[in-house]
């Protein structure tokens, strides 16, 4: 490609529009005399508009484009948007499948909901796709801009074609006042006051502040790009780690897919009292407001993991109150108090009756977590237990099943041997009745007292080795932005030609600050100017 | 405590009245008297500063003694959230007034301001005790942060709102003078839901319907007339207006006919306040308000609401997303879960990300960026007052 000739001489590469040497507009930028200067990036050319050749130059142009970056946050969002019309499929109240519940709860937009796939809309591959093209745009959108901007910035020249400076959108012209130079050391110093840096070239001057505030958008992409990295990498086997555990009051049970143990040392929960609230809020009769949940845990470590089939050897390494927004942390372990049931099952109270007689001939207990084989009555009675169901239910075709392996609602197979009836006669035991097996007349039956029950804590397990990176790409980003919005890069040029003096300003935002700023070193020197703010409703950069 | 801090919000919002009624004094009487135009502006825009500061003193005065009273820091339901979010507004409002001194301002930010703190008002005032989900001291961090970069936004959509009342070519009927009078008119709605709900409220207004759900009845009661009543009930409240017409069955939900009804109450009556101004006045309503924005300069208006959004940007990046994730991260495990009201943070954030590069790097200035500015707010809204009402999640707690 041919570079861009300048009138001072100097050949500037293709997309410079403000000559390098002297910054006279150039190219494109000529044509319209009397339009503020396009200042964005100084006017350099970025990699981007040099080279349009390969297939990566394509490419590169693709992703260094604002335009496609905002379309894509535009497409994001819209779908985003969408994704909140009907729950996602993980946040379905009741237990039905996917396919059932959106047409069945929103008819046939549910339907089409479900078969867009707009029901795990967040972890579909195009929207994944989406947002790391947001991240590729990110890294490449800045590096196009970054090293020319930085370049420019740094080798910035003191004095400029007039062209640059009555083109700013800040700009004045006035006659040269008698005693000039000593004027502008008395501007030089009010500057500096304002803490500007001056740059002088004989009666050309330069002020500028905050230029940092220049690098504040590149600084948050990074600390974005670093925020998405940190997602990414729970990809990674081992960096993430999301289960759940349920544990009974006493109970010690092995943490999932880890290698340590927690014991739950009882699992309360309070209520407000009375004299808690501090106004009536119309509770009814009976209506109770938590107050908290709260599991003493203790976490162990299996010492014989690693070592197949031995015995588990326990260690204890931790103890915590488990509270809502109060986790126990164990390195990188984490366990949340997530679910409770209160007053759940945990023993069967039984007593053995003649059915006839009503005689009681023994009690026993069966525990829901750890039935026996057999439980003996007396020397020659024994119930055993055939079949155990921990949360029963009849399948449709009406079998017998276990919804899960949580005594929920338990149901038994048992078999009564008595002396009457050595071979045993079998029965049903359900939830507080019984019922003989089809086709047997029973002569025993069965009393229920009151079952033993048991505090149950729902404990989230959670490892997420990513979080430091993301809450420091979330901290990079807040930095970026601080730089970036609440700063301003301000640059004030003073020039003499001949008989008329110069004067222009430049700001990133913030025009408003920068003319009062200018209008008061002036008026302080005692040379008022009627500063012009230019084209205004037209492009700035 | 409780009367106090109760007292206290009632000054506050007197004052903001008083505040708004003094801005539009400023911009509009300004042939009044014998003074200069410019000083008459000057004097009642200092007025009306002044009783604007006054009622965030008041405030203050109200969040202090609700903390008190409560034992908590007042934004746990949806009154005490809105009416933080009132004074998040009138906070960013002071700090633009002391950056720019331009009087018209008030006249339109306090408004919503005002706004906000009576559809506060709407939600139910007692303080609850706090459930155990919202015992953290992120609580506070996370929701003032989040408001107050609202309240930014809030300012950022009133200067945008006002640059197109000065600017929208008002001499024919075009695109642009429509959806800005649909703008206003949503404005007016706002105003309906709060008239007709108070209203309402204060007569005690009660119709109670029997709905039948799967098997069993559940009561369903209504505090506004029923326009659209549940799908199948039975009206049992006597002497009461009968429902026009029954909800349609796709919309979910024991109370998804009540919100419907108090829908159709507030687009009621902003259209006929709408329609009643535009009766009277014979013009549009931009047009009506046009005078009051007309010596300022679009194009410190557009700089100013720009400036807003700049100033809040961070702040809600820092409120909305990030402390909500460290925060979500310590109560629930994770630090994102696509819940709808984190999403609906993300949108807006990405709304206003879109609208900084447009205006940035795409030279959007003007009136498409006052158009954005006024947008964001909506989303804005959508996602505090919409997705807590209508869709459910983990954030529906009011």
């Amino acid at each position: 490609m041919e570079d861009i000739k300048c009138q001072c001489g100097h050949a500037n590469p293709v997309g410079t529009y403000i000559c390098e040497a002297c910054g006279n507009p150039i190219g494109e930028a000529v044509k319209d005399k009397d339009t503020v200067l396009d200042m964005r990036y100084e006017g350099a050319a970025r990699r981007s508009q040099t080279y349009n050749k390969t297939i990566i130059d394509k490419i590169w142009n693709f992703f260094s484009s604002v335009k496609i970056a905002v379309y894509m946050i535009v497409i994001v969002l819209l779908a985003s948007i969408i994704g909140t019309v009907f729950p996602q499929e993980m946040y379905i109240p009741v237990p039905k499948p996917a396919n059932i519940y959106y047409s069945e709860t929103y008819g046939t937009l549910g339907e089409l909901y479900y078969l867009l796939g707009f029901h795990n809309m967040y972890t579909s591959w195009w929207y994944v796709s989406l947002l790391l093209m947001i991240g590729i745009s990110l890294i490449v959108c800045s590096i196009d801009r970054i090293v020319p901007l930085y370049k420019a910035l740094n080798k910035q020249r003191v004095r400029h074609n007039p062209n640059f400076l009555v083109r700013q959108k800040l700009t004045a012209q006035i006659e040269k006042p008698a005693q000039w130079n000593q004027t502008l050391d008395e501007i030089e110093e009010q500057l500096k006051k304002r803490r500007y840096s001056i740059k002088r070239e004989g009666d050309a001057l330069l002020a500028e502040k905050a230029r940092f505030s220049r690098w504040g958008p590149y600084v948050n992409h990074v600390g974005l790009i670093v925020f998405l990295l940190g997602v990414l990498l729970r990809l990674v086997p081992g960096f993430y780690l999301d289960q759940y555990v349920w544990v009974r009051d006493g109970e010690t049970k092995k943490v999932p897919d880890t290698h340590y143990y927690v014991k739950n040392d009882g699992f309360i929960i309070e209520y407000y009292a009375d004299h808690e609230f501090p106004q009536d809020i119309g509770l009814g009769e009976g209506d109770k407001v938590v107050k908290t949940y709260k599991t003493h845990a203790v976490l162990y470590e299996n010492l014989n993991h690693g070592l197949a089939g031995a015995e588990p050897k326990l260690e204890k390494v931790t103890e915590h109150e488990i509270l809502v927004n109060h986790p126990l942390k164990y390195e990188d372990l984490q366990l949340f108090q997530a679910g409770q049931k209160p007053n759940a099952l945990s023993a069967l109270n039984m007593t053995l009756l003649n059915e006839k007689t009503g005689e009681e001939i023994g009690k026993f207990k069966i525990d829901l977590y750890n039935p026996l084989p057999e439980y003996p009555i007396t020397a020659d009675t024994k119930v055993q237990i055939l079949e155990y169901f921990p949360d029963f239910e009849f399948t449709e075709d009406k079998k017998p099943i276990t919804k899960s392996t949580n005594p929920d609602n338990p149901a038994f197979i048992v078999n009564t041997i008595t002396p009457d009836n050595p071979g045993g006669e079998k029965s049903w035991i359900f939830l507080g009745s019984y019922l003989p097996a089809a086709g047997v007349d029973n002569l025993y039956g069965f009393k229920f007292s009151m079952p033993d029950l048991t505090n149950i804590t729902g404990l989230m397990v959670r490892k997420d080795k990513s979080l430091p990176l993301i809450y420091f790409g979330c901290f990079v980003t807040m930095i970026g932005l601080i730089m970036g919005f609440y700063w301003q890069h301000r640059r004030i040029w003073i020039q003499t030609e001949g008989n008329i003096v110069y004067l222009a300003g430049h700001t990133n935002k913030n025009w408003f600050s920068l003319k009062n700023e200018l209008k008061a070193v002036m008026d302080k020197v005692k040379v008022p100017v009627l500063l012009e703010e230019k084209g205004k409703g037209g492009k700035a950069s | 405590m409780i009367a106090v801090s109760g007292n206290l919000l009632l000054m506050a919002f007197i004052s903001y009245v008083l505040s708004s009624i003094a801005f539009v004094l400023a911009v509009t009487g300004k042939r009044w008297s014998d003074r200069s135009p410019e000083q008459h502006t000057n004097r009642w825009g200092w007025i009306g500063f002044s009783i604007a500061v006054i009622g965030f003193l008041f405030q203050t005065g109200f969040i202090i003694t609700r903390w008190i009273a409560g034992g908590h820091f007042p934004t746990s339901n949806m009154f005490e959230f809105m009416a933080f979010l009132a004074y998040s507004i009138i906070l960013a409002f002071i700090v633009i007034f002391l950056v720019y001194r331009i009087t018209v301002i008030g006249a339109f930010v306090m408004p919503v301001g005002i706004i906000m703190l009576a559809y506060a008002s709407v939600f139910p005032r007692e303080i609850q005790p706090l459930i155990p989900a919202l015992q953290s001291y992120w609580l506070k961090i996370h929701v003032t942060t989040a408001a107050l970069g609202e309240g930014a936004f809030a300012v950022g959509f009133a200067a945008g709102l006002m640059y197109l009342v000065r600017t929208v070519d008002q001499e024919k009927s075009t695109a642009s003078t429509k959806w800005l009078e649909a703008t206003l008119c949503m404005v007016l709605m706002l105003i309906g839901f709060i008239g007709t709900t108070t209203w309402f409220s204060s007569m005690g207004y009660q119709a109670t319907f029997q709905v039948p759900v799967g098997t069993v009845t559940t009561e369903v009661v209504y505090t506004m007339p029923a326009i659209a009543g549940p799908q199948d009930a039975t009206l049992v409240t006597e002497g009461v207006m009968k429902p026009w017409f029954e909800t349609p069955s796709w919309m979910q939900g024991l109370n998804a006919a009540r919100k419907l009804n108090t829908l159709i109450w507030s687009v009621l009556s902003g259209l006929v306040l709408y329609a009643i101004i535009r009766l009277i006045a014979r013009r549009r309503l931009a047009q009506l308000i046009r005078p009051m924005v007309r010596d300022i300069e679009p194009e410190t208006i557009d700089e100013i609401s720009y400036r807003a959004i700049a100033i809040g940007f961070p702040i809600f990046t820092l409120g909305a997303l990030i402390f909500a994730m460290i925060w979500a991260a310590e109560a629930w495990g994770r630090f994102w879960g696509w819940d709808p009201k984190e999403v609906w943070a993300l949108i807006t954030w990405l709304f206003y990300a879109a609208y900084l590069h447009l205006r940035l790097s795409k030279g959007w200035l003007g009136e498409k960026s006052a158009w954005l500015a006024v947008i964001g707010f909506i989303v804005v809204m959508i996602t505090l007052v919409f997705v807590n009402l209508v869709i459910v999640g983990l954030h529906s707690y009011a």
